[in-house]
């Protein structure tokens, strides 16, 4: 992030990131270093009163974390002035701030009614085979968490998959063998 | 990411020139091919002009609704009134078939920025928001740049394009929640609380985001505003028809050979669209069901699919145009697995505030699994048909309603599937 992040889209980076997810998970604070604080003044500065900046920083959380834990509610609320249990309220309506740590790659399988009718299903299953887990649960090496998703936005390239923050588009169950493959393979590559 | 196949039999390609053509995300590239025209336009006029020329091209929501867009932005206090007005623009893209604000956001982003300012001077809003979706991470670093470049170079901020007007404009990324797309949910999650609708009036003209008269509007709809302002209300009004003039992006979905993004004139026949546009069903299979309009939308059957693909038109059939995505079912596939799955979004979906839509959602969907597994009974017809008059007009927000069109289409239309399954344990697909 070389270029100065306008204000404008402060609140608005992707919070998925694969480095902060899995064995590399962290709670740190939020509010402590320079560029947390810059942050939090930008995104503060785009809305007239304090709690519209909540879903921005519960974003910043996850993007930082890869997790929001109550610690970090704690902080946001500190920081908006809100109460704890509100912010709690509020980051548990949302499905995508992960409560709990979740696996390196988390895979997110479309079985919503275009994908349903291409073997969203059976893509599914597959991902849970070729991974060895269960809906939700992490695999015992930290690397995969593998969930059924409502519809993703893409339906015309059914079936849709969404790996951390990337599509994945058009995936038969066919596909799935080298795709969980490749995600080894970059892990590996990285832990090297 | 690759752009869906185009095909040049029908298209017309007002709001998709440029989608697929990477250097047209650019702002420097974008101007050589006329952005902010529109803009530069817009700043020299009142207000009330900019309505009036919106009003005069016929321009109707396409957030789901088709409510006309000048009329909605006529709504807006005027010039005596001198509280903050805003405008939110609607990129929750979340219903079951639609990907269209998508590829606007991805590929045309500078469309959508001059779209939202142009409606912003309309309604006298200093400060416009784009709510976009939490799963469209790929979209934010084209968004963000595009935003962040427009601010640099004078289309943001501070005398936009060397005029004594300024106009703010942030994005706004969600978490994860549908019912965040319907106007008064995503005003609540703007506002940082759950994203849970309340009941209109006061509607967001009076009351709106931060308590201050607000518009919403979808990202199609503000994305056909600039040319419109650039070439005029009759212009638009060439394609489409009288009452559903200009174009539209369809997301065509389902058992299709070409399944994707096209742009059409309002008014050609849906079957069309479906089998020269999208090349028909793959396999030579038969179409068994199509929902035209998204998830919410009532079933067709084979024999329907004449209709002309206007608000009129499918009204007229008996379904609605909805967000214009097609989701076609083969032969081969069992509409009472089909219509349970939609079921269960809504009822995964639900906020849980009304306790029709909250209890009547999930009922519907243990019943329509129960069948699915054959432990059906004749009786559950009955319920379900009970259940959808229960879940028609009583709740704060439509989400409810939404589930009782595909499904009591589906029990009008398609009751043999329901018998098949409940009485013989068998399936009438092929
Ligand atoms: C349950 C529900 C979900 C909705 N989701 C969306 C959505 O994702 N995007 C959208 O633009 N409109 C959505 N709408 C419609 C909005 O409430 C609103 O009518 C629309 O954004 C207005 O924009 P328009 O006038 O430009 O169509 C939804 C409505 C309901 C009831
Ligand atoms: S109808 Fe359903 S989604 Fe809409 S407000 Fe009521 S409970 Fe919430
Ligand atoms: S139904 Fe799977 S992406 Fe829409």
């Amino acid at each position: 992030m070389s270029e100065e992040l306008h204000p404008s889209v402060a609140g608005a980076q992707p919070y998925m990131r694969e480095e902060r997810q899995g064995s590399g998970t962290t709670d740190e604070p939020l509010f402590e270093s320079d560029e947390g604080r810059e942050r939090l003044e930008k995104i503060r500065s785009r809305y007239p009163s304090a709690r519209p900046a909540l879903l921005p920083l519960l974003n910043y959380a996850q993007e930082k974390n890869g997790w929001v834990s109550t610690r970090a509610m704690e902080e946001i609320a500190g920081a908006l002035d809100l109460t704890p249990a509100c912010v709690h309220s509020v980051a548990t309506f949302y499905t995508m701030y992960n409560k709990r740590p979740v696996g390196r790659y988390l895979i997110q399988v479309c079985t919503n009614i275009s994908c349903h009718l291409n073997r969203g299903d059976d893509v599914l299953e597959r991902f849970l085979e070729e991974t060895g887990t269960r809906p939700g649960e992490t695999s015992e090496n930290g690397l995969f968490t593998v969930v059924e998703a409502e519809c993703l936005g893409a339906c015309g390239f059914a079936t849709v998959v969404q790996i951390n923050e990337d599509y994945v588009e058009n995936v038969t169950p066919e596909k799935v063998p080298d795709i969980v493959d490749a995600l080894w393979a970059r892990a590996e590559g990285r832990d090297a | 990411m690759a752009f869906p196949h185009r095909h040049d039999l029908e298209t017309t390609t007002l709001l998709s020139r440029h989608m697929g053509e990477e250097e047209a995300r650019h702002l420097d590239t974008w101007l050589e091919r006329g952005g902010y025209e529109g803009l530069r336009k817009a700043l020299t006029m009142e207000p009330e002009e900019i309505v009036q020329v919106v009003k005069d091209s016929g321009l109707r929501g396409r957030g789901g609704a088709g409510f006309p867009t000048g009329m909605k932005w006529s709504f807006m206090p005027g010039a005596d009134d001198d509280r903050p007005h805003y405008l939110c623009c609607n990129a929750d893209e979340s219903e079951p078939g639609a990907f269209k604000d998508r590829e606007v956001l991805r590929w045309s982003p500078h469309l959508l920025i001059e779209g939202c300012m142009i409606a912003a001077r309309a309604i006298r809003a200093r400060h416009a928001y784009i709510y976009i979706r939490g799963e469209f991470f790929p979209v934010l670093p084209i968004l963000n740049r595009a935003v962040s470049d427009a601010y640099r170079e004078g289309y943001l901020g501070e005398g936009i394009m060397g005029s004594g007007w300024s106009c703010d404009l942030t994005v706004h990324v969600g978490a994860g929640a549908y019912i965040a797309g319907e106007e008064t949910g995503l005003m609540a999650s703007l506002e940082g609380r759950r994203a849970e609708p309340r009941v209109k009036p006061p509607f967001p003209a009076q009351v709106g985001i931060f308590g201050q008269p607000t518009t919403v509007n979808n990202v199609e709809t503000l994305a056909a505003v600039p040319m419109i302002l650039t070439n005029g209300a009759e212009w638009y009004r060439q394609w489409g028809t009288e009452k559903s003039p200009g174009t539209k992006l369809w997301c065509c979905s389902g058992h299709l050979n070409r399944p994707g993004n096209y742009e059409m004139a309002l008014g050609v026949p849906l079957k069309d669209i479906l089998f020269d546009v999208c090349g028909g069903i793959p396999e030579g299979r038969a179409v068994r069901a199509v929902i035209p309009g998204g998830s919410s939308t009532a079933y067709l059957t084979p024999d329907e699919l004449d209709c002309e693909t206007t608000y009129e038109g499918l009204k007229e059939a008996g379904s609605s145009l909805g967000t214009a995505s097609p989701i076609v079912m083969d032969e081969s596939t069992c509409l009472l697995r089909a219509t349970r799955r939609i079921a269960q979004f809504y009822a995964h979906e639900s906020c849980g505030q009304c306790v029709q839509c909250r209890e009547g959602t999930e009922w519907v969907t243990e019943i329509l699994t129960r069948i699915e597994h054959g432990d059906g009974r004749m009786e559950d017809i009955d319920t379900l048909y009970d259940l959808c008059e229960q879940l028609t007009g009583r709740t704060i927000c439509v989400l409810a309603d939404s589930v009782v069109f595909p499904l009591k289409s589906s029990l009008d239309k398609f009751r043999d599937e329901y018998e098949a399954h409940i009485l013989r344990d068998t399936c009438t697909a092929t």
